[in-house]
């Protein structure tokens, strides 16, 4: 196939690519999209192998069957709560691969480039490894604190600020003698530089607590995005660009979208820690005063029977519990009667943007009664019941109340605003944020102690019963 | 203290402003009552009524002179006819409770207040939970959303259900209501249970649920704007609004058979909402029904207080619907005027107390003793409103204090990342290669495109996104695959590696998408 065809072909893939992101923005074309994406993947690279510069075709068809077959196996086992952490595990080979392609790249003999074209050429090199590294270890350090291998809560190092700076320093100045070493010699700062890269990776993440792992996730898929890109101009190679500058750009944008969910600032984020600039782990407010009201399961029942419009609002405990296929059985039960069920979710709800309508959507619980924060928040005052399933900051009064609370600003779910809301935890211990929740002491709150699934499927069987 | 209620002096004012029953309960507050005779004609009413339930029963100028408090409904006028005088008559430092509307009568203000009066405007009821009980508004409004549709039944010439008969099939009728505050809701209602399809509008997206649940259907503006104000009334929209809006009624006023339209704007007058070409475009035998024919109506041919017929289309511009169903109206406005008497009188000792730090009460009140107390202090939020408010509200604050941390350095990092761009821009335009150049416009473009195609994606479907656009940037493997037809080894191993890395990603990756979407249903 000559060059030109394959650049045709590259084109229709990227226009794959742009229709394929399109589709993905509403739930009807959202199956066509992804059929788009394959499409367009599978046109790139047998365009690419069939194109002239290709020659080696067994040892390529060998590891992509192997590769292959240990994607669509992984993908098969994964539980839909394991969702963040497999696509954390997808990004850090993304960025893997960028390395080994920016290695690769820089052994193989130069095609005759000279003066600023070759210099241009080894940035593109060096910032396509930089940017490979920190994708790659950084989605292992996100992997780990996702699957619980690794604690979520943040780590400070002392001048963390101060280190992050030295290592991009060091990294420039590694970059001036990689440009100035001759063909072939530049080996070594490219490994010093990939190593310091990996430690900056391992090192931003690690400062970055479990509640904004969402916010990480995302950020992590942009980097990905900018790793194929730079690949994309070492390699002169526009659908490489085209479909890195997509993926960066997008995935960029979700990550702000979800930093304005939690009202906080973008940069903030990244750069580490929870809301505090200094360092300090924020001193937890003073403690609300009270007795917390526990109740059973029947009690739960009780309440659910006699209100006519329940909102649940799920969040992580719920995904850990697996308790999703019950909250749909208990809905269902509820709307049978004439219920009116609906439920809340926080944009930052679950260690993943998105992470709770895809777990509803497994249970089969209709999206049409799925609603966003913004939708619903107006609706509590006339909710009966509001029921919180394993979610703490998100439904904590005293963002919006206690201007010192080290969540304050962040838009939540106003649940006491409900005549009754029920809280399922496991005990009282506060979420990730480390923040003490007022909720639980309203007088209109009720507390149901116990794994999420277990007092749900009760609560059902109690529901049954009548 | 003695209550008297005097005879409306209106012309057709049938109202009167307490019922026997509302007078024995007015009694037990400690008060004496004094009615004159043949007030209560109008509402069915009689004298004998008023004396069983322990009424005095007296003439005009004795009443008048005789009572401590007047209750009436509308504010005090001059008769010419009658050679009276209300204002004249009410005793130097007596109160007075009745519809006044401060605003539009500045000049009877002053002259109550020169009689040293107290008075209570029942059209100045703050707008709180707590006052509703007092909203004698609201119940006059519930009286002419139902009495809009009857008159509207009467004036049209078919049925309001859809029947299918011997004699043929007969469409139901299709009734419009624009505004949907008490009296929208009120006609509503009765119009559905008359059995007509309903459908209704307003500039305020949160009743859209109040329409539903009364069986109508919420038809929305094309143009998205928020007309409610912290007072829970409707407020004055955009241009483009307004056009967007004009389109709706145009369209709907061809299709329905009654519009009944009771748009108010406080203290202005009624905006126009119905054309005289809209007018023409209904179907002959259509009734309009104008509750804002007082403020000077909805439709550009409303007659106040008329009914007319123009193209064909019947235009009720009636201004007394309430007194038309005057026993109801009296009945409800009566106890209306008895929570406020419970509320003044909380001892039950037959003395008024008025207290000014009570924000009811306050507002009520437009005279006290002689001094004019009208405009009332603004009353921060409306219970419509309050949600929204308070959502937003707290946002701001914590902003303003909180910038000394992350805020501040983070604004000072996104100066520095925005200059160090301009002069990386810079110096790419001046050193960088014409290929490097084309590829960089590239890079560029693909990053808006980027934005625009994720900008709108809905949060539920954030996590099938994300899984797909990390499987598209396993197009790394195309550098990859180029790389193994490198002549030597190391190239070709590392590049495998890469191979099977994005092979894993890619296949996975769309894999679990697939998976993910399959569970999305509606």
């Amino acid at each position: 196939m000559p060059e030109g065809v394959v650049t045709v072909a590259y084109i229709a893939a990227t226009m794959l690519f742009v229709l394929s992101l399109g589709g993905l923005s509403n739930p009807e074309t959202a199956r066509r999209g992804n059929l788009l994406g394959i499409l367009g993947m599978s046109l790139a690279i047998l365009a690419t192998v069939c194109g002239p510069r290709v020659t080696n075709y067994l040892p390529i068809t060998l590891a992509v069957i192997v590769g292959g077959g240990i994607g669509v196996f992984a993908a098969n086992r994964v539980r839909m709560t394991e969702m963040p952490e497999l696509v954390a595990l997808m990004h850090s080979l993304v960025g893997l691969a960028a390395v080994l392609v920016g290695y690769a790249n820089y052994i193989d003999p130069a095609p005759g480039l000279v003066g600023v074209d070759r210099t241009f050429h080894e940035v593109e090199i060096y910032v396509g490894i930089l940017v490979g590294a920190i994708t790659c270890s950084g989605s292992v350090i996100a992997f780990g604190k996702l699957s619980g291998k690794i604690s979520g809560k943040p780590l400070l190092l002392p001048a963390r600020h101060f280190l992050n700076l030295a290592i991009l320093v060091s990294v420039v100045v590694l970059g001036r003698w990689f440009l100035g070493s001759g063909s072939g010699g530049g080996l070594l700062p490219l490994v010093l530089m990939t190593g310091l890269a990996l430690t900056l990776g391992v090192h931003l993440v690690m400062a970055i607590g479990g509640a904004d792992m969402p916010v990480v996730v995302s950020m992590l898929n942009s980097y990905s995005g900018w790793a194929a890109a730079a690949t994309g101009f070492m390699l002169d190679n526009d659908l490489l660009i085209v479909t890195g500058a997509l993926v960066g750009s997008s995935g960029a944008i979700l990550s702000y979208i979800m930093c304005r969910a939690m009202n906080r600032h973008f940069l903030a984020v990244i750069a580490g820690g929870f809301g505090t600039g200094t360092g300090v782990t924020p001193a937890v407010g003073a403690t609300p005063a009270g007795e917390v009201q526990p109740i059973l399961p029947k009690e739960t029942a009780e309440l659910l029977r006699q209100a006519s419009r329940v909102v649940f609002v799920p969040g992580y405990g719920m995904a850990v519990a697996q308790a999703q296929h019950t909250v749909s059985e208990i809905t269902q039960f509820l709307r049978g009667r004439g219920v009116k069920v609906r439920f809340a979710i926080h944009p930052v709800a679950g260690r993943m943007p998105g992470h709770m309508n895809v777990l509803l959507a497994e249970a089969r619980v209709p999206y049409d009664i799925v609603f966003e924060m913004d939708e619903i928040n107006a609706d509590f005052p006339e909710t009966d019941v509001s029921v919180v399933i394993g979610a703490n900051d998100i439904v904590n009064p005293g963002a919006e109340e206690d201007p010192d609370s080290p969540i304050a600003g962040m838009p939540v779910l106003e649940v006491w605003k409900a005549r009754v809301s029920i809280v399922m935890k496991r005990s009282m211990a506060s979420g990730y944020a480390g923040v003490d929740n007022p909720l639980f002491y309203r007088d209109n709150n009720r507390m149901l102690f116990g794994d999420a699934k277990q007092m749900l499927d009760e609560t059902l069987k109690h529901l049954k019963d009548e | 203290m003695r209550i008297g209620v005097p005879k409306e002096i209106q012309a057709g004012e049938k109202r009167v402003a307490t019922v026997p029953e509302v007078v024995e309960k007015l009694i037990r507050l400690g008060f004496t009552v004094a009615v004159e005779s043949g007030a209560g004609e109008g509402a069915n009413c009689p004298d004998d009524a008023y004396r069983e339930a322990g009424a005095e029963v007296l003439g005009r100028e004795d009443l008048w002179a005789a009572s401590d408090i007047i209750l009436k409904v509308r504010a005090p006028q001059v008769h010419p006819e009658l050679a009276i005088d209300e204002v004249e008559s009410l005793r130097e430092g007596a109160t007075l409770v009745s519809f006044l509307w401060p605003a539009q009568n500045p000049g009877l203000l002053q002259r109550l207040a020169s009689r040293r009066a107290t008075v209570f405007a029942m059209d100045s009821v703050p707008r709180i939970s707590r006052a509703q009980k007092l909203d004698a508004l609201s119940s006059m409004s519930n009286i002419a959303g139902y009495r809009a549709v009857i008159e509207a039944a009467n004036q049209f010439g078919r049925f309001f259900t859809g029947q299918v008969t011997a004699a043929g099939k007969v469409p139901p009728a299709k009734v419009f209501v624009i505004g949907v505050g008490v009296a929208g809701l009120a006609a509503i209602g009765t119009a559905r249970g008359l059995g007509a399809i309903v459908r209704a509008s307003d500039t305020r997206p949160e009743v859209r649920d109040q329409v539903k649940s009364l069986g109508g259907e919420f038809v929305e503006v094309d143009h998205h704007e928020d007309g409610a104000t912290a007072g829970g009334h409707g407020k004055v929209m955009s241009e483009a609004y307004r056009k967007a809006q004009h389109d709706l009624y145009a369209r709907q006023s061809m299709d329905v058979d009654i519009v009944i339209t009771t748009a108010l704007l406080p203290g202005q007058p009624a905006p126009k909402l119905i054309t005289a070409g809209m007018v023409e475009s209904m179907r002959p035998g259509s009734v309009i029904v104008d509750l804002a024919a007082e403020q000077g109506g909805n439709c550009e041919l409303t007659v106040p207080g008329q009914v007319v017929v123009r193209y064909g289309v019947t235009i009720i511009g009636y201004t007394d619907l309430p007194s038309r169903l005057s026993r109801q109206a009296s009945t409800l406005y009566a106890t209306n005027l008895l929570r406020l008497m419970e509320e003044l009188c909380p001892a039950k000792d037959g003395i008024l107390h008025v207290s000014m730090e009570d924000e009811m009460i306050r507002g009520t009140t437009v005279v006290k003793d002689g001094v004019i107390t009208w405009p009332p202090p603004p009353i921060a939020v409306s219970r419509m409103r309050k949600n929204g408010a308070t959502a937003a509200a707290p946002v701001a604050v914590p902003k303003a204090e909180k910038p000394k941390g992350p805020g501040r350095m983070a604004r000072f990092a996104s100066v520095i990342l925005l200059g160090a761009a301009c002069l990386m821009f810079l110096w790419v335009g001046a050193k960088a290669p014409p290929a490097f150049l084309s590829h960089f416009t590239v890079f560029v473009l693909a990053c808006f495109v980027g934005y625009m195609v994720i900008w709108n994606v809905t949060p539920a479907l954030h996590t099938p996104l994300m899984s797909v656009t990390n499987v598209i940037s396993s197009i790394i493997t195309i550098g990859a695959l180029v790389q193994m037809s490198s002549p030597g080894h190391p190239v070709p191993i590392l590049a495998g590696i890469a191979i099977v890395l994005t092979s894993v990603n890619m296949a996975g990756g769309f894999w679990v998408t697939r998976r993910m979407l399959g569970m999305f249903r509606k």
